[in-house]
């Protein structure tokens, strides 16, 4: 079987990013990019499947400017067969991803869709969600656990409060958590083999796809700034602070 | 313009979430609806027609609602769209899950964890982890939004909201097969006063007895960072962060927390930030009201003796 996994280039989690001065975004100009760590775990697991005898080809795609070719690179060194590169240069929200990937799927009619749950820059958590919903296929989101048995599968998803298990039907998209896997480090050979595997460009117009504007960014702010704290010396003067001065407890 | 509310509830009880959810669409104004889904889940709508500003609840009740799975929640909630303007639920697991499905079949775009209303398209949401706030104007004609609600105070219980059935048949594809929820008497991570959390320093699962005591002795709740998690120490629910739970309780103690940016996204909004760390460069005391530098093997013991 066929797995798509959608993957992409975000600000490395590292990074602490600021707001540009004029409050239109935040700054990303010379920041270090990576691929989405959630999409890491996705593409891992998609291997892991291959590796089993389970899924027979790994398709990554990414979505956005010339540049997003390097993680789809990263993604084919991690184990990834090829990639699809659709290139727009526009910022695109979740929903337009999301008709753009259902594009792609109904080309490549992988069994399983796995996402990230959430990329770390918008931290939306909607793409996973809305491909399943424009392709009408069950979806399984924040999998903390997968298992393949036939022609259905069996998520264990992390819920408030919990854990809960959940058997579908394939075709399915499933969105991984964190608890999901260890993601694996490319190698350097794994790197240069990488370069060779293929890489297919599409233009927007390619996938017949119309997309539409669903909303502006007015601006960006930085969040409010928390007062300087202070540093106490004992366990005595710290219940003291609490009770009288800031009457918490 | 009429709002509707998606219930948060586990079928016996609704959730605080949603009446903090009313306020939110308190905040847009216009007529507000709340929809409980689920199975038996009468107590649930009795509380949600108590909660001021809603004018009416629509109940739909049977077997397939039982455990919120996205896919049935969203040809529901579709099923009833036409009347509504705007489509609200808490950005908790269900909410998350569902809200970008009914979304994408209305064609709309979502907007994410909004934590403030600026007007009845124009809505503030954090990204980058919290390190900044969109200002959001939706151009759909539909506003489909999940709520951080964390930030909107719960309206009260004072209305007598009308009972109304709404029409429930549907097929399931997705079989739930078990449900293992974490029991805990004490209060809940998202709705405690006062959360205290443990990092790597608790260096064991076992250690984390001493941060129970502590959070017993102040009717707290216990949570963790993602380093406490992965190794084993607690389970994942527990966890509190970007990809954890948003929380923001009147005190926050962080012991044993370097304060990661991802970590520090899930509770920054604390009133008060107390930090009990070694290490006098953890980033936590940047954001910390009251700092200790101790060890906590030492610190905990003598704040529990205090208290």
């Amino acid at each position: 079987m066929k797995i798509l996994v959608p993957v992409k280039r975000v600000v490395d989690a590292n990074v602490k990013v600021r707001v540009k001065a004029d409050n239109s975004n935040v700054d990303t100009a010379n920041l270090k990019m990576a691929l989405n760590p959630f999409c890491e775990i996705a593409v891992e697991e998609a291997v892991r499947l291959k590796e089993a005898g389970i899924a027979t080809e790994v398709v990554v795609v990414s979505i956005g400017a010339k540049v997003v070719q390097e993680q789809l690179r990263t993604a084919m060194a991690l184990g990834a067969d090829r990639a699809i590169h659709v290139e727009t240069d526009e910022d695109l929200v979740p929903l337009s991803i999301a008709k753009l990937l259902n594009a792609v799927q109904q080309k490549e009619q992988a069994q399983i869709v796995l996402f990230g749950k959430q990329s770390i820059d918008g931290d939306n958590n909607q793409t996973g969600q809305m491909l399943a919903a424009l392709a009408d296929l069950p979806q399984a989101t924040f999998a903390s656990e997968v298992k393949v048995e036939g022609e259905s599968i069996t998520v264990t998803r992390e819920i408030d409060g919990g854990l809960q298990t959940l058997k579908m039907p394939l075709p399915a998209v499933v969105t991984v958590d964190l608890r999901l896997n260890e993601p694996r480090y490319a190698s350097l050979p794994n790197i240069m083999k990488a370069k060779r595997k293929p890489l297919e460009t599409l233009a927007v117009a390619d996938l017949g796809v119309t997309l539409k504007a669903h909303q502006t960014v007015l601006k960006v702010t930085p969040p409010a700034e928390r007062q300087a704290g202070i540093m106490v010396s004992s366990v005595e003067e710290l219940v003291e602070k609490l009770r009288n001065e800031a009457k918490v407890i | 313009m009429t709002i509707l509310v998606l219930a948060e509830h586990d079928n016996a009880h609704l959730k605080a979430d949603t009446a903090k959810v009313v306020a939110a669409a308190s905040a847009i104004g216009g007529d507000i609806h709340v929809l409980v889904a689920g199975h038996q889940c009468v107590e649930a709508a009795k509380a949600a027609q108590s909660l001021a500003g809603v004018t009416k609840v629509l109940v739909a009740d049977a077997a397939v609602f039982a455990n919120h799975l996205a896919e049935n929640l969203g040809k529901l909630i579709i099923s009833l769209s036409a009347d509504y303007s705007h489509i609200l639920s808490a950005a908790s697991s269900v909410g998350k899950d569902t809200l970008p499905r009914v979304a994408a079949l209305l064609d709309v775009a979502q907007i994410s964890e909004v934590i403030a209303v600026a007007s009845a398209d124009t809505f503030i949401r954090p990204i980058y982890a919290g390190n900044a706030l969109a200002t959001v104007q939706s151009l759909d004609d539909k506003k489909v939004m999940t709520v951080r609600s964390t930030a909107f105070d719960a309206v009260a219980a004072t209305g007598s909201a009308e009972l109304v059935s709404v029409d429930n048949a549907l097929d399931a594809r997705t079989e739930f097969v078990s449900q293992t929820l974490t029991e805990s008497a004490r209060p809940e991570l998202g709705n405690a006063g006062i959360i205290v959390s443990g990092g790597r320093g608790m260096g064991s699962g076992e250690n984390f007895a001493i941060l129970e005591q502590l959070a017993d002795k102040l009717g707290a709740a216990v949570g963790a960072s993602r380093a406490a998690v992965d190794a084993g120490f607690v389970p994942n629910d527990l966890q509190v962060g970007q990809t954890g739970k948003i929380v923001a309780p009147d005190l926050y103690i962080a012991v044993g927390i370097s304060g990661a940016i991802q970590h520090l996204a899930g509770m920054k909004d604390s009133k008060v930030i107390v930090a009990i760390n070694k290490d006098p460069e953890a980033p936590i005391f940047q954001v910390a009201d009251y700092g200790l530098e101790a060890d906590l093997f030492d610190a905990i013991p003598a704040l529990n003796n205090l208290l």
